[in-house]
């Protein structure tokens, strides 16, 4: 029941925004982060390709023992990703939020550059409002 | 002979055309900034054509008077005044001039708020009436402009202590810099330049000219509270002593 971080991944699978919450995720450098970034986004490309039934959406929760990613992929091919604990119920709505946080305080701000690294104070204050 | 020349230059041609921009460069207070261009009159062909599957009536068929229905979309407008802000940006050197030019968007903006609610407000009355003390013309700009313009009145007037001809309108939250965050780089810019050039535009067209600028005043409640510094012309001084009396 916690959240450990959240990644925002550009539609090219660069990391955009990335900010751990609380000290539950071991600290790695920025380039590490960059890498596992880019692997996710790898990843989730071949997903996408593997469902029996034609398109697919690709994966949407990744779990471990100890923690989940859930992923939300976007129309415009902006990832969202959630690291929580195992059971953590609210994990889909806090990224439909930080969606819409990033859609009025990154899309809307003519300061921003898209698929740079976001570099906005109210987008930061609005998500630690959210789950800081 | 003569009507070879002519023909080569297009006399009328040419005629119409310095004419109508020499006069155009005169009305607009873009005159300095010679890069703004007059919008060319959309073509009601195709929004006829247009409307002929939407039961909508065309916007030129709208009742000018029925405000309820015809809000505008807040996340519409913050696309357009991020594109706006941005298209500005490219062209200016420095927050000054980006702000100026700012400030001159807002003010054609603001002569036809002000033509549209004096409409609004004194169209159907048999005696309209205007303002000629500037307090209750501020007063109108504080409620009636702001809430036909954001949808609600700013939340204060002050008078300077220093300066008596300078007045401001603070916004707690202006509505079209909500989304915005500004760069610490540029962290003088205020994009509410734009409502300050509204307020110009009003007031130059009730008759108090004035230069209006924008600043950001953020306080620990309102990080975006913003105020509008009004700063009169002397004539307007005088005459705002003269009419004391």
């Amino acid at each position: 029941m916690a959240i450990f971080g959240l990644w925002v991944i550009n539609k090219a699978g660069g990391l955009v925004y990335q900010r751990n919450i609380g000290d539950g995720l071991p600290g790695l450098t920025s380039n590490e982060y960059l890498v596992l970034a880019g692997t996710l986004h790898g990843i989730h490309a071949i997903t996408s390709r593997l469902s029996p039934t034609g398109s697919s959406s690709g994966a949407h929760t990744i779990e471990g023992e100890a923690f989940k990613m859930t992923i939300l992929l976007t129309a415009t091919g902006t990832k969202f990703v959630l690291l929580t604990s195992v059971v953590e119920p609210t994990a889909d709505s806090v990224l439909q939020k930080v969606y819409e946080i990033y859609s009025d305080a990154v899309m809307k701000n003519p300061f921003h550059t898209p698929e740079m690294p976001i570099r906005s104070e109210a987008f930061d204050s609005r998500i630690t409002a959210l789950i800081g | 002979m003569a009507y070879a020349q002519a023909q080569s230059q297009h006399p009328r041609f040419s005629v119409l055309s310095t004419a109508s921009l020499g006069s155009i460069e005169h009305l607009s207070p873009a005159a300095s900034a010679t890069r703004f261009s007059l919008p060319s009159a959309p073509s009601i062909n195709t929004a006829l054509a247009g409307g002929k599957t939407g039961t909508r009536p065309n916007i030129y068929d709208r009742n000018l008077n029925k405000t309820r229905t015809t809000e505008v979309s807040a996340s519409a407008f913050a696309f357009l005044f991020s594109e706006v802000v941005q298209y500005t940006q490219k062209r200016v050197s420095g927050i000054a001039d980006l702000e100026r030019r700012l400030n001159t968007l807002g003010y054609r903006v603001g002569t036809r708020v002000l033509e549209l609610m004096v409409w609004r407000a004194e169209g159907t009355s048999k005696a309209p009436k205007r303002e000629i003390r500037f307090l209750p013309a501020l007063m109108s700009i504080h409620t009636q402009v702001w809430k036909s313009v954001f949808g609600k009145p700013a939340d204060a007037i002050e008078k300077s202590v220093e300066n008596s001809d300078e007045y401001m309108i603070i916004d707690n939250d202006p509505p079209i810099t909500r989304h915005i965050s500004v760069p610490r780089d540029m962290s003088q810019l205020s994009c509410s330049s734009f409502s300050a050039g509204i307020v110009e535009a009003v007031l130059d067209g009730l008759g108090f000219p004035a230069r209006v600028t924008a600043h950001n005043t953020p306080n620990d409640q309102y990080p975006n509270r913003t105020t509008i510094l009004i700063k009169l012309e002397q004539s307007v001084m005088d005459r705002e002593e003269a009419l004391k009396t």
